[in-house]
């Protein structure tokens, strides 16, 4: 048979995802295999963090993947704020999940919610989903009366979205560029093993909540947060620095 | 789709494959560094070389017609065994540099010796295969085994005779060129003009003097100023046959850029591009994937290109940038199963193709230990397995067939029971005769036209 691969499910034979897009839009589980599909070439890329070389030719081939569906995502309009509100009943099956909302958390500074992308796994919906939703609908209700205007939040997002999504595949780069002696922590670090535990992503997207690094990076960043790539590039940068010293300490 | 074996020249009988010798070890004892990693004869086709990702070349050499043993004829031996590259340690980047050997390509003979290129991930060497027959005897200082004479048993002078002896091969490291690339070397390809030759990594491709290892030029670079811009690879470069100044370099997007350097020193802006628009009612999230090449091959006659990617072969013409001349499916039926094939990674395995010796047949591999050739006048194809099974010494290969639903023949593989472990990624053709090297894990197996054979 094949050989083994990670342990999730791919859908395939059964709903061939590999039909015309716009024609199958309109299936509900395209959106369940584009999120698996993205979760999974997530995880390709996080895998390719802790080999010792990566290949570089399926690093762009798995990160254009990301984009495309980034992408697509994004042209849906699934790509949006948790908005518990407003979605009402969709939200059931709606949690924020991977790494990617740990940097975004960041960014955060001043608690402003800003989650990279919401996903319809349905692998979450019986697990926890009660607790979650009720604290994900305190944070959304804390954050709507900032934003008077949804429309234009969740018009915004997409955009911020690209943005922290943009900012973790160009981390993937610049790791994979900058392999010097310090690499291997800042590989490391980079790297939020938090991903695969399921409790820890779920409760990081509270902004109060600890999340190791993640937390540690709040407080100590003084700047204020802007959608500017490069600001956020040398707080991550100086981020990193701040948790080295931590570390060594 | 018929079934009869293909191979032969256009407007001859076709080709009975037939197994004419493995070598490797039983399945039971694969290690790693067994694993065959290139295959590729030389321009005679008289030597095989293959190499391993321990990092060690064997060289096979096809033993002459002699009417006293007709049964050996042709049959190719072990000619030397070295071991070309060993691990090595990045301190810079703190990564280990594998030795496993990506390429050999040979040079034309010049003289007596047979010279070599093999490279691993960073370091390409130049090797010399010599063989000594002859050693000098009698000296007037030595004695045999060499010891210094007692000078008073010495009377007479006397010439140093040659005299033969045992057939010793030997092999030295003529030039190791290295530090020249930043990335992993994917190809290198000897010039025409037998004097340079060039290595590819994943963005940059060098240009190098046989002689010269201190300095490479630089040919084409499209390495990003931001590596977040990074959106595509060199997958795979190949100089033309004829013409010195023309080569071709592959990308991960699925164009082929040819390009001139005559035209300028650094060859970024290509002479031709060489892209086949997508198909809009295939398009998947795989597309871009599938379409990366995975290798590139000129013709003999210089005059076509040939192609890998993950589910066809494809012909183009030099003349022709915006289509192929011909499109080969090798496994269509995997199809339906990218997903599955992405989860567990075998969309990215890199299967190589190959022409044979009059450009009619081309050659590439497939799972299962399937190897599929198709004929490009007859436009017939044929799957062929490579595994100790199917194959008895002599015995003429029974064409394979995967069935892909509906109706089931006899001995028919189903989709569902391919074994993706199996994977022929590297196979080579005579340059002249309708022999091939095919490199299954561990293994070689070298298939012969029985009538080839036969005759012999």
């Amino acid at each position: 048979m094949f050989a083994r691969g990670i342990k999730r499910k791919c859908f395939d034979g059964e709903e061939d995802i590999e039909g015309t897009l716009a024609g199958f839009k309109s299936v509900p589980s395209y959106n369940l295999q584009r999120q698996s599909l993205l979760d999974m070439s997530l995880v390709k890329l996080q895998l390719c963090h802790m080999l010792v070389e990566p290949n570089l030719c399926r690093s762009v081939l798995i990160a254009n993947t990301v984009r495309q569906i980034q992408e697509e995502m994004t042209q849906d309009g699934t790509w949006q704020v948790i908005n518990a509100q407003n979605t009402g009943q969709a939200s059931l099956d709606r949690l924020v999940s991977s790494d990617i909302l740990c940097r975004s958390t960041k960014e955060q500074g001043e608690g402003k919610l800003v989650p990279s992308y919401s996903s319809f796994s349905k692998d979450f919906e019986d697990i926890q989903s009660q607790d979650i939703i009720s604290d994900l609908s305190t944070v959304a209700s804390v954050q709507a009366p900032r934003n008077p205007q949804s429309n234009v939040w969740e018009m915004e997002n997409p955009q911020e979205n690209r943005g922290n999504f943009q900012k973790s595949l160009d981390q993937i780069f610049e790791t994979l560029e900058n392999k010097n002696p310090n690499s291997v922590e800042d590989l490391f670090s980079d790297v939020d093993n938090s991903y695969y535990d399921l409790d820890t992503v779920l409760t990081g997207m509270m902004s109060n909540t600890k999340m190791g690094h993640c937390d540690v990076l709040e407080s100590f960043s003084s700047q204020t947060t802007t959608n500017s790539n490069s600001n956020c590039k040398s707080d991550i940068n100086e981020l990193d620095h701040i948790v080295e010293i931590l570390v060594e300490s | 789709m018929s079934q009869k074996p293909v191979g032969g020249p256009p407007g001859e009988e076709e080709v009975d494959w037939c197994l004419y010798q493995l070598n490797g070890t039983t399945e039971f004892e694969v290690s790693e560094a067994d694993i065959i990693s290139t295959v590729e004869f030389n321009h005679t086709g008289e030597l095989l070389a293959t190499g391993d990702k321990g990092g060690r070349v064997v060289i096979f050499q096809r033993e002459p017609e002699s009417k006293n043993e007709p049964h050996s004829q042709g049959e190719y031996n072990v000619y030397s065994t070295f071991q070309s590259h060993e691990p090595e340690f990045d301190y810079l980047k703190s990564l280990e540099i594998e030795e496993k050997i990506n390429k050999i390509k040979w040079l034309p003979q010049q003289n007596a010796a047979h010279s070599l290129l093999s490279t691993n991930d960073k370091t390409i060497k130049l090797w010399k295969v010599t063989e000594r027959d002859k050693r000098p005897e009698g000296y007037n200082l030595k004695d045999e085994e060499g010891k210094l004479k007692d000078l008073s048993t010495v009377t007479s002078l006397q010439v140093p005779v040659l005299k033969p002896m045992d057939l010793m091969v030997e092999v030295s490291p003529r030039r190791i060129f290295a530090n020249g690339h930043t990335y992993h070397i994917n190809s290198i390809s000897v010039n025409s003009d037998c004097e340079t030759y060039m290595s590819a990594d994943d963005l940059r491709i060098n240009l190098w003097h046989l002689a010269i290892t201190d300095r490479s030029f630089n040919i084409v670079d499209i390495k990003p100023a931001n590596m977040e811009d990074l959106t595509e690879v060199i997958t795979a470069s190949e100089f033309h046959p004829n013409h010195c100044n023309l080569f071709v370099y592959s990308s991960s997007k699925g164009s082929l850029r040819l390009c001139d350097m005559r035209a300028s020193a650094l060859c970024d802006k290509h002479s031709k591009l060489f892209e086949e628009p997508e198909d809009p009612s295939n398009r998947s999230f795989f597309s871009e994937i599938i379409s990366s090449v995975s290798d590139v091959k000129f013709s003999h006659s210089g005059r076509f290109m040939l192609t890998r990617d993950y589910l066809t072969v494809k012909v183009w013409d030099l003349n022709m940038e915006t289509k192929p001349i011909e499109t080969y499916q090798v496994h269509d039926y995997l199809r339906s199963k990218l997903c599955s094939l992405y989860e567990n990674d075998c969309i990215f395995d890199k299967f190589e193709c190959a022409w044979n010796g009059s450009d009619s047949v081309i050659m590439t591999g497939a799972y299962n230990n399937f190897f599929r050739m198709f004929d490009r006048n007859t436009k017939r194809d044929v799957t062929l397995e490579a595994s100790r099974e199917s194959s008895k010494p002599r015995a003429i290969l029974k064409p394979r067939r995967v069935c892909v639903g509906g109706k089931r023949r006899k001995d028919d593989i189903s989709v569902d029971s391919l074994d993706f472990t199996k994977k022929i990624l590297h196979t080579a053709w005579h340059p002249a005769e309708n022999i091939i090297a095919i490199a299954a894990t561990n293994n070689l197996y070298i298939f012969q036209d029985k009538v080839n054979s036969e005759m012999h």
